[in-house]
C-alpha cells in the first residue's frame, strides 16, 4: 500500500492534485506546494485559478481548522509559509495575465506594537482574494497611516494590534481621520487578539475582524456595498 | 507548601479556606504571592490559583475568574483578583466591576512587577519578558507552545522584530539567572537582567 511518501504530484489529474495541495498546504509542505503550482501551470491553468481554487481554498480550510481550536499558530504560519511561496510564483503572472482587482487596502500594526503574525496572515489572504495589499509594516504613527492612505488611493484601512496597551492607538488614527474629513472615504477595518466587536464600534471602525478570513469576507461586502452606492448615486 | 511549575500551570491550587480575604490570582504568580504571605504575616489573605496555562489563552481568564468569585465569594468578606489585562481586552476589568471586586491595575504581571508607572514610562515595546516563573518554565510556555520545539525555523516570524529579553527577576537566583540568559540566546536576542523584586504586586496586596 502506498503511503504519503510515495504520492508523485506530477502524477495525479487535477482534481487529485488540487486535493493533495489543500493536504499539503494543511501540512505547511513548502516544497510540495511550489511543485503543486508550477505544474498546473504547466498544464495550462490561469494563474488566477491556482490560486484561488489550490491555495485560497485550501488555507480556507487551514482557517477554520485555527478557528475551532483544532489548528494552533504554529500551523497556521507553517501553511502561511507554503502559500507565500506558491504565491511567489504566481504573483508576477496575475500581474501580467490581469487578476480581478477586488480592491485596495493598507494595513499595517499600529505605534507600540511589533506584533506582525496577524498583520501579515490578513495580507496574504486578502492578496490572495484579489486586493492590492499595500504594507507599511509595523509600529506605525498616524501620520504613516494617512499619508499611505492618500498616496495610494486605497479603498480599505487595516489595523492590527496585540497589545492591550498599543490597541487604544487605532482610536487616535479614527480620530485623526475624521478631524481630516477624510474617514468615510475608506472602509476601516480592526484586529488582533485582545480587541473584541464592542472596542471596534466603540472606536468608530466599520468592523472588528476576529481573523484573516472574517477580514477577507467582510473586506468583500464591504467593498461590494461601496460598488453598489456608487452605482445607486 | 507550594505545588510544583506543573500542578500550577495545568490545575491552579484551591484556597486553604484559612483569612477573610480571598486573593484569586493567575498560577504564575503563586510562588511570588506565598513568599509575600509568609514575610510580611498577612494571615488575614487566602489564596486560590487558576491554571497558569491560561497565559497563553487569555480569552479563557474572564470566565475562569468569573467562575472562581461566584464559587467563593460567600465564604469570604472580600475577594481580590490578582490579573492585570492580562490579554484580555479591558473585558475582565468590566467583569470584575460588574462583580463587585477589585483587581491588580495594569497591562500585565511584566508590568506591575516592574510598576506600572515605571514600565510604561520605559516605552520598551521592542523586550520580550520573562520572569522567574517563565523562566523556570521557558519551555512549557513558549518554546513548545509557539512549536519552536519542531519547527525553528519560525522563530524569527515570531521575534524578528524583538531586540532583547528582558529576565524580570523577582528573586536573586544566579541559576535563573543563566538560564535566562540561555532563553535569550535560543531566541536570538540580546540580553538584559532586571531585578525588580515584586514591585506593584507588594504594594497592592499591603493595601488589603
Amino acid at each position: 500500500m502506498a503511503d504519503e511518501e510515495d504520492i508523485i504530484l506530477s502524477e495525479l489529474d487535477d482534481e487529485e492534485l488540487v486535493l493533495q495541495m489543500h493536504d499539503d498546504l494543511y501540512d505547511g509542505l513548502k516544497e510540495e506546494i511550489e511543485e503543486g503550482v508550477r505544474i498546473l501551470l504547466d498544464r495550462g491553468w490561469a494563474p488566477y485559478d491556482v490560486l484561488t481554487k489550490a491555495l485560497v481554498a485550501g488555507m480556507t480550510i487551514v482557517g477554520a481548522d485555527f478557528r475551532d481550536g483544532i489548528l494552533f499558530v504554529p500551523e497556521v504560519l507553517l501553511a502561511a509559509n507554503a502559500m507565500k511561496a506558491g504565491m511567489a510564483i504566481l504573483k508576477p503572472l496575475l500581474a501580467e495575465t490581469g487578476a480581478p482587482k477586488v480592491g485596495k487596502m493598507v494595513i499595517g500594526t499600529v505605534k507600540g506594537d511589533i506584533h506582525d503574525i496577524g498583520k501579515n496572515l490578513v495580507g496574504m489572504m486578502m492578496e490572495g482574494a484579489g486586493f492590492e495589499v499595500v504594507d507599511i509594516g509595523i509600529n506605525n504613527p498616524v501620520e504613516n497611516y494617512i499619508s499611505a492612505l492618500e498616496r495610494e488611493d486605497a479603498d480599505i484601512l487595516g489595523m492590527s494590534a496585540l497589545l492591550t496597551t498599543t490597541m487604544p492607538y487605532m482610536k487616535v488614527v479614527i480620530d485623526t481621520m475624521k478631524e481630516k474629513g477624510m474617514r468615510e472615504d475608506f472602509i476601516v477595518l480592526v484586529g488582533g487578539a485582545p480587541l473584541n466587536e464592542e472596542f471596534g464600534k466603540a472606536i468608530g471602525a466599520d468592523a472588528y475582524c476576529r481573523d484573516a478570513a472574517v477580514a477577507v469576507q467582510t473586506a468583500k461586502d464591504f467593498m461590494s456595498r461601496k460598488h453598489n452606492k456608487l452605482a445607486a448615486g | 507548601m507550594i505545588p510544583s511549575d506543573t500542578v500550577l500551570t495545568e490545575e491552579g491550587i484551591g484556597p486553604a479556606h484559612k483569612g477573610r480575604i480571598l486573593l484569586i490570582a493567575c498560577g504564575a504568580l503563586a510562588r511570588e504571592i506565598v513568599d509575600l504571605k509568609e514575610a510580611n504575616g498577612w494571615t488575614h489573605l487566602d489564596l486560590t490559583c487558576l491554571p497558569a496555562k491560561y497565559h497563553l489563552w487569555p480569552d479563557k481568564i474572564t470566565e475562569a475568574v468569573t467562575e472562581s468569585v461566584e464559587k467563593h465569594r460567600d465564604s469570604y468578606d472580600d475577594i481580590f483578583v490578582v490579573y492585570a489585562d492580562c490579554g484580555t481586552g479591558g473585558l475582565l476589568e468590566q467583569r470584575c466591576r460588574e462583580l463587585g471586586v477589585e483587581m491588580i491595575p495594569g497591562p500585565h504581571c511584566y508590568s506591575f512587577f516592574e510598576g506600572n508607572n515605571t514600565f510604561a514610562a520605559r516605552e520598551e515595546f521592542t523586550a520580550f519578558y520573562l520572569t522567574d516563573f517563565l523562566v523556570r518554565q521557558f519551555d512549557a510556555f513558549v518554546w513548545k507552545p509557539m512549536g519552536l520545539d519542531r519547527h525553528p525555523e519560525l522563530r524569527d516570524m515570531y521575534f524578528g522584530n524583538y531586540e532583547k529579553l528582558v529576565y524580570q527577576a523577582q528573586t536573586e537566583d544566579p541559576a535563573l539567572d543563566a538560564k535566562a540568559e540561555d532563553c535569550a540566546k535560543r531566541l536570538g536576542l540580546a540580553y538584559e537582567r532586571r531585578f525588580t523584586g515584586y514591585g506593584d504586586l507588594k504594594t497592592e496586596l499591603a493595601k488589603l
